[in-house]
């Protein structure tokens, strides 16, 4: 099984912190890869503002460093700062890794004049764009995110090795949100796109367990022709295509991620005040129901964070935490690694019904029952 | 010496070895109580008057060594409309099992099956014996370990089906902003009662499928749903509540229309659903056929025709001149006569064509679904060459179906229905949730459910199937009274709710080791294998053996 760790703090954190905690969950699982995805960042030599893009990835050769150079350049982008990791390259299990890519942009000047939304496209065709000349290239290079506020790193070993590896631990990265996955995808072949987070414009999700509804989540997702949902190495990288599409699409509040993969039973919707509406939205979203069994750990771009089982075998997820630091395991010894000071007795543990939404002032945990209404008065 | 001219031989004798079946008859258990040749619906047993030799061994005697005696036994009509059918219901009567039916693999009588310039005509199927595709198709994505398998016994599942169009899930959002139309839909069972006409069934059929119907839905909450076909609907039924269970078909004949049009305005609710018929896959390209032998004067005043006459229906809609045409005015014609409150979808059979039907159903934002008729599917009429050559397998033409509904990502807005065969060897549910991982949304059964419920006796091997001219044994598909009273409706009832009951305990069997319970997996093609690689190629699913 995969041991996941989450930990959100208004102050921002070293992702070793979140490295610790895998390690307190160490017992009973292959440790065969770490992902990580921060954001809310702060870099010790440099200032960062927080708007800039981001990009995360590998660079395998010297040959495609500069493909990329060439890539980004053409396209208008300025190289404002290349983050050096402190990498131990005998610490690292792949002898392919030329260079690890965390580089924030400024974004061309073309784009300024384009919508939100636009720049949120071009942003997220760039990196596919990235992704798929790695691949026409033998996958010499990797893009996993090109995101402001968002890093990621993923790599093959032991996730505190390869925390060593990489120097997390030089503390000159922090972030204020870090999710942290702790296997590579050996269900299939080793391949780093598979490793959890999954990320697609802000929206990013981990999860535990196994989707046995997969193939038709996939095969509607795929017929959307939204460029962004692709890849799906994993079974679980829908997960976070659905949260992409119910907030981001639908533009529905992160509840109705919920009742979208795990809808409620008619007698359940028949006394719900939003009964009508959720009946109809669990017929127009029906190839998006999950089978579980799954924890599904969340990130939105404005740094909430959320916590969501399936619906009957649930997998282990504990959150807990104080005002203002939260953290999410799925081991609760992970929990009492990252924040041993708190009280333990308001630990909670989700059941079918809850979302566990974290919000960005990070004060007090809602704990929301698919039960209850749900904001969204002009729809529902 | 018997002379030429007294051997009664002419092109079209045959003798009983030439019959598809021979009735074994033994003698000596035999009361000569008669009531196998009275219960014989085609009348192919006659009494007549035998004479044995009864040789006796006479060694001292002058008399020559034999006697002969005469005795009343039972001979086989050799005539090919009285053939033997092998319903066997000589042997269900017989006090002393001195009779049945034995299959005769050395038949002939085919190729004397044209009578009177007519080319053979029967009810049934296909005659294909042995399992068909889907039988073949196994579910081999068993949760285990990674994910625990469920349990069928307790825990709850979620199966019902869509029926009915569903929309884009960003267009529903806007539209519920807005309050504009959405479609109707109805959540029903994924194992629908196919269209068999109130006139190809006796009434008793028919009563006691509704009662089983209503039954399912409002004791066991099972949402059962019943095609009346064409022929409309007993005019009680159309204003009583339990037309809410009934998907009313519209055909080429239009026959029974004037009765529901009139019953309109007052109707205490709206039917399940409409279905036009443009095609079935038991005889594509023809229309529903109803011969005279079943218009009765109650069948007569239902479809407002005369007393014992064909009934033909065209081959197409009047209204058809081309698929574009015939979609828009049709669906949208019987979308408005309900208020746009009922889902309206097309019945065609198999084809190559499919996938033009339902591209074109796509882009018409009040068709509410497409069912696609098997070449495998029953009927209640129709010639042979239709049943057995005619027609396109289900399973291919379901799955390309949905494959293309997946590549322009509409597979969750118009669901495809399969008929065709589901069941054709008792395997109903393995039948129907091959075809559901394939892509569709649920099956369509008719001759399942009478044999299932009522006992019907038509096989593979050209067993009875003879629908057509309303001499059913069991009284399924007589329109007379003195063989429909036969049946029970109390009893068919009963036999469609066990139907259901089992068939649900199948599919959670089914569901809960591939660890799905959520909902109906539709299309989820990686949970099913088979062992033959061009079958596995074609549908796009595992090899496995």
């Amino acid at each position: 099984m995969c041991r996941l760790a989450m930990k959100t703090a208004s102050e921002a954190f070293s992702p070793f912190s979140v490295l610790t905690g895998m390690e307190a969950m160490q017992e009973g699982y292959d440790g065969s890869g770490l992902g990580l995805l921060l954001r809310g960042l702060e870099f010790a030599d440099y200032k960062y503002n927080g708007t800039d893009p981001i990009l995360s990835g590998i660079a395998h050769s010297e040959k495609a460093l500069k493909r990329l150079n060439h890539i980004m350049e053409e396209q208008g982008f300025s190289l404002k700062y290349d983050h050096e990791f402190e990498v131990r390259p005998e610490l690292v299990e792949a002898d392919d890794r030329h260079q690890y890519l965390l580089r924030v942009y400024r974004q061309p000047k073309a784009w300024d004049s384009l919508t939100t939304d636009q720049v949120e496209h071009e942003l997220m065709m760039c990196r596919l764009g990235l992704r798929s000349n790695g691949e026409e290239h033998d996958g010499d290079l990797t893009a996993f995110s090109l995101w402001p506020d968002v890093a990621m790193i993923k790599e093959v070993g032991w996730p505190l090795g390869v925390g060593n590896a990489l120097g997390l631990d030089s503390g000159r990265i922090k972030s204020r949100v870090c999710f942290a996955q702790g296997r590579q995808n050996t269900n299939y072949g080793i391949n780093l796109y598979a490793c959890h987070p999954f990320f697609l414009q802000g929206v990013a999700t981990m999860t535990n367990g196994e989707n046995t509804a997969f193939v038709p989540i996939k095969d509607w997702l795929s017929g959307k022709g939204f460029p962004g949902y692709m890849g799906y190495q994993s079974d679980s990288e829908v997960f976070a295509h659905i949260l992409h599409y119910v907030t981001k699409k639908l533009g529905l509040p992160l509840q109705a991620y919920k009742h979208v993969i795990t809808p409620l039973a008619n007698k359940d919707l028949a006394n719900h005040p939003q009964g009508d509406f959720l009946l109809g939205l669990r017929q127009v979203c029906r190839r998006l129901i999950i089978d579980g069994p799954n924890a599904i750990i969340g990130s939105l771009p404005d740094e909430t964070c959320m916590l969501a089982m399936d619906a009957k075998k649930l997998r282990p997820a504990t959150v807990g935490g104080n005002p203002g630091e939260w953290a999410v395991a799925s081991e609760m010894c992970g929990v009492d690694a990252m924040i041993p000071d708190r009280d333990r007795s308001k630990d909670f543990q989700p059941m079918r019904q809850h979302t566990v939404i974290i919000p960005p002032d990070r004060q007090e945990l809602e704990i929301w029952s698919q039960f209850d209404q749900f904001p969204l008065t002009q729809a529902a | 010496m018997v002379s030429i001219r007294s051997i009664p031989s002419h092109p079209s004798s045959l003798s009983t070895n030439d019959l598809p079946w021979i009735v074994e008859h033994r003698e000596d258990r035999c009361t000569l109580c008669g009531k196998c040749a009275a219960v014989c619906p085609v009348n192919t047993l006659k009494l007549t008057y035998m004479r044995k030799r009864m040789p006796k061994i006479a060694i001292d005697s002058k008399e020559r060594g034999s006697s002969y005696k005469t005795f009343v036994g039972i001979r086989q009509n050799t005539d090919v409309g009285r053939r033997c059918i092998g319903c066997g219901s000589c042997a269900m009567v017989c006090p002393n099992e001195a009779i049945h039916p034995v299959f005769n693999e050395a038949d002939r009588h085919r190729f004397m099956g044209s009578v009177g310039g007519d080319a053979p005509k029967r009810g049934g199927r296909r005659n294909e014996v042995g399992g068909s595709l889907l039988d073949r198709i196994v579910f081999n994505r068993i949760s285990m370990l990674t994910d625990p398998a469920l349990d069928a016994g307790r825990h709850e599942f979620t199966y019902n089906t869509i029926l009915g169009r569903v929309l884009p899930p960003e267009e529903y959002v806007r539209r519920q902003q807005t309050g504009e139309w959405i479609p109707p839909t109805r959540e029903i069972f994924p194992f629908i009662i196919g269209s068999m006409s109130f006139g190809a069934l006796s009434p008793n059929m028919w009563l006691g499928l509704l009662q089983g119907v209503a039954y399912c839905n409002e004791v066991l909450g099972i949402p059962v749903v019943m095609c009346t076909g064409e022929g409309g609907c007993p005019p009680w039924v159309l204003r009583s509540p339990f037309l809410k269970y009934i998907i009313l078909q519209i055909a080429s004949g239009y026959f029974g229309w004037d009765e529901i049009i009139r019953a309109i305005p007052e109707m205490q609710c709206d039917p399940a659903a409409i279905e036009i018929k443009y095609g079935q896959g038991a005889k594509p390209g023809d229309g529903g056929l109803l011969q005279w032998f079943k218009v009765s004067k109650l069948i007569a005043r239902l479809r407002g025709v005369p007393e014992g006459v064909d009934l033909p229906s065209p081959p197409v809609h009047q209204t058809l001149y081309s698929i574009e045409e015939s979609v828009m005015k049709m669906i949208q014609t019987m979308s408005m006569a309900w208020n746009f409150k009922v889902p309206v979808y097309p019945k065609i059979s198999g084809s190559t064509s499919a996938k033009s039907v339902l591209n074109n159903l796509v882009r018409n934002p009040y068709a509410s679904a497409l069912l696609i008729d098997g070449i495998d599917g029953g009927t209640g009429a129709a010639y042979d060459i239709s049943l057995n050559a005619t027609g396109h397998p289900i399973a291919t033409n379901i799955r390309d179906c949905y494959l293309d509904l997946c590549k322009q990502g509409k597979q969750n807005e118009i669901p495809i229905f399969a008929a065709g065969g589901v069941g054709k060897t008792g395997n109903v549910v393995q039948n129907a949730l091959a075809l559901i991982m394939l892509g569709a949304s649920g099956v369509h059964m008719g001759k399942y459910i009478m044999q299932a419920t009522a006992g019907c006796l038509g096989s593979e091997r050209n067993r009875c199937n003879v629908c057509n001219v309303g001499i059913c044994p069991k009284g399924i598909t007589s329109q007379n009274p003195k063989i429909y009273r036969r049946l029970d409706p109390d009893e068919v009832a009963q036999r469609v709710v066990e139907t259901f009951q089992s068939i649900q305990i199948e599919v959670k069997k089914a569901m809960a080791p591939l660890g799905r319970s959520q909902s109906l997996p539709i299309g989820m093609s990686d949970a099913l294998g088979i062992a033959d690689k061009d079958a596995a190629d074609r549908l796009n699913i595992k090899y496995v053996c």
